[in-house]
């Protein structure tokens, strides 16, 4: 049901009954490994290239969680998934071996989320029982594919982000057990005119404040609703500039409830300048670590707000500046 | 030992202006090397860069500016010898061993190294 300008309530409870996490080796190191179902220690997954090796992170996270909630591929309706490869090969070919109707999406890193509140509309509206919302990330296929490749050696400022290599997966049921999702909020492209792709934080935190600031307003909230609020990947710069923007805005928000995903995936010695990124930040540390907490009883509120850079490399040759969205998705025990 | 301050304190300079094409004038990795090699071509063709790496050896030969230099150097001498024709041959005279051992030794490491990252 909409509610304000831009959001959804989900009056069906629409419930999340299983989700799976699966990283890489840089993540096995990293602060939120033990919320991780599967790391790998080897960033090729044994293919023979990273765009594959992207795929399988993807494919793995969906069997995983379809397999704890003992259902088989056969039992889900709809897998709605988002990548950062071009044409989102990474979703479209990992729906390929899964066979189940599919909808691609893409809100670049917001993807995680864009696929939860959808999933969970479809849900809602009793058109389907089961569906899967994924995302998936691989730091050498995006870092090819936005940046530069590795053995390019091209120089990093400060400001840049390191990919998460993972993939997050939930299965969104009409029915059981687990954290329920109870309203979500679609953004609007918000572009205040910056350009530099190692500075994504900064691009999309204004991105971030509008969606958070509309939610509120939308479903008549405030940041004590919720015990805790993440952005999806802003990193320090981007979380930083988002929190004074929040607080300027009249927006109370604490450092205890007001994290970033991207902070906090990483041990504070690892080298990934301002923080992680990629559509699998949001999604293994929502998928993992955040509903990991909230059925321990931890966590009662959340709202996740995925942030996405919607620029292509294309566009940053023609030097247009960089649009940015961020979908903000309320999950409650 | 001079000859070793001099190419240190020129070659770190040339670098110095990369990194400030990158950092202040956010220009890529690929743009900086481009102005390098074309700035080093245009020294090069007014007669100005051969004084510098008599000045400074290595710290004006070793960076990409010196690669400009090279370009020029050769399509001119050709020039002289065999007319207009000789820029077109000329310009990879001189620079033919580079640019072959970059693609040889590109293509080794490629056969025998995988990625990392």
């Amino acid at each position: 049901m909409k509610k304000g300008s831009q959001s959804w309530v989900f009056n069906n409870n629409p419930v999340i009954i299983s989700s799976a996490a699966v990283g890489g080796p840089f993540e096995a190191k990293g602060a939120l490994a033990e919320d991780f179902d599967l790391l790998h220690d080897d960033i090729w997954l044994e293919q023979d290239s990273f765009e594959k090796a992207e795929k399988v992170l993807l494919e793995e996270a969906c069997d995983i969680a379809i397999k704890k909630c003992k259902l088989k591929k056969e039992n889900i309706n709809f897998f709605l998934s988002g990548d950062l490869m071009n044409q989102i090969i990474t979703s479209s070919f990992a729906a390929r071996a899964m066979s189940v109707p599919f909808l691609g999406v893409f809100g670049a890193c917001s993807s995680s989320m864009e696929g939860l509140a959808l999933a969970s509309l479809i849900v809602d509206s009793n058109s389907a029982d089961y569906v899967i919302a994924a995302a998936a990330t691989h730091n050498a296929s995006v870092e090819k594919q936005f940046r530069y490749p590795t053995e390019y050696g091209g120089q990093k400022p400060p400001t840049a982000q390191w990919t998460v290599t993972g993939a997050g997966a939930a299965l969104v049921a009409s029915k059981g057990e687990g954290p329920k999702v109870t309203a979500a909020t679609i953004g609007k492209v918000i572009d205040m005119g910056l350009t530099d792709p190692f500075n994504m934080g900064a691009a999309m935190a204004p991105a971030a404040v509008h969606t958070i600031e509309t939610h509120f307003k939308d479903l008549n909230r405030d940041p004590s609703y919720y015990d805790l609020i993440a952005t999806g990947d802003l990193g320090s710069i981007g979380h930083s500039i988002a929190s004074d923007l929040l607080s300027q805005h009249g927006f109370n928000m604490t450092s205890n409830i007001f994290k970033d995903c991207g902070l906090l995936i990483y041990k504070k010695d690892q080298p990934v300048f301002a923080g992680a990124s990629g559509c699998a930040c949001s999604a293994t540390v929502t998928y993992g670590h955040f509903l990991n907490r909230m059925r321990k009883g931890e966590l009662r509120k959340i709202l996740i707000v995925a942030t996405g850079a919607l620029l292509s490399p294309m566009s940053y040759q023609q030097k247009e500046s960089i649009p940015c969205i961020a979908h903000a998705v309320s999950i409650e025990m | 030992m001079i000859k070793v301050l001099l190419a240190f304190l020129v070659g770190g300079g040339i670098c110095v202006i990369g990194q400030i094409m990158m950092d202040v004038f956010k220009l890529t990795p690929a743009h900086t090397t481009s102005t390098l090699v074309v700035v080093g071509a245009i020294l090069g063709g007014i007669g100005l860069y051969e004084p510098l790496i008599k000045f400074a050896g290595a710290g004006a030969s070793v960076p990409i500016s010196s690669f400009g230099n090279s370009l020029v150097k050769g399509a001119l001498v050709e020039a002289q010898r065999d007319g207009l024709i000789g820029v077109l041959t000329g310009i990879f005279d001189l620079t033919s061993s580079g640019i072959t051992a970059a693609i040889v030794f590109g293509f080794l490491a490629a056969l025998i190294f995988k990625p990392r990252g």
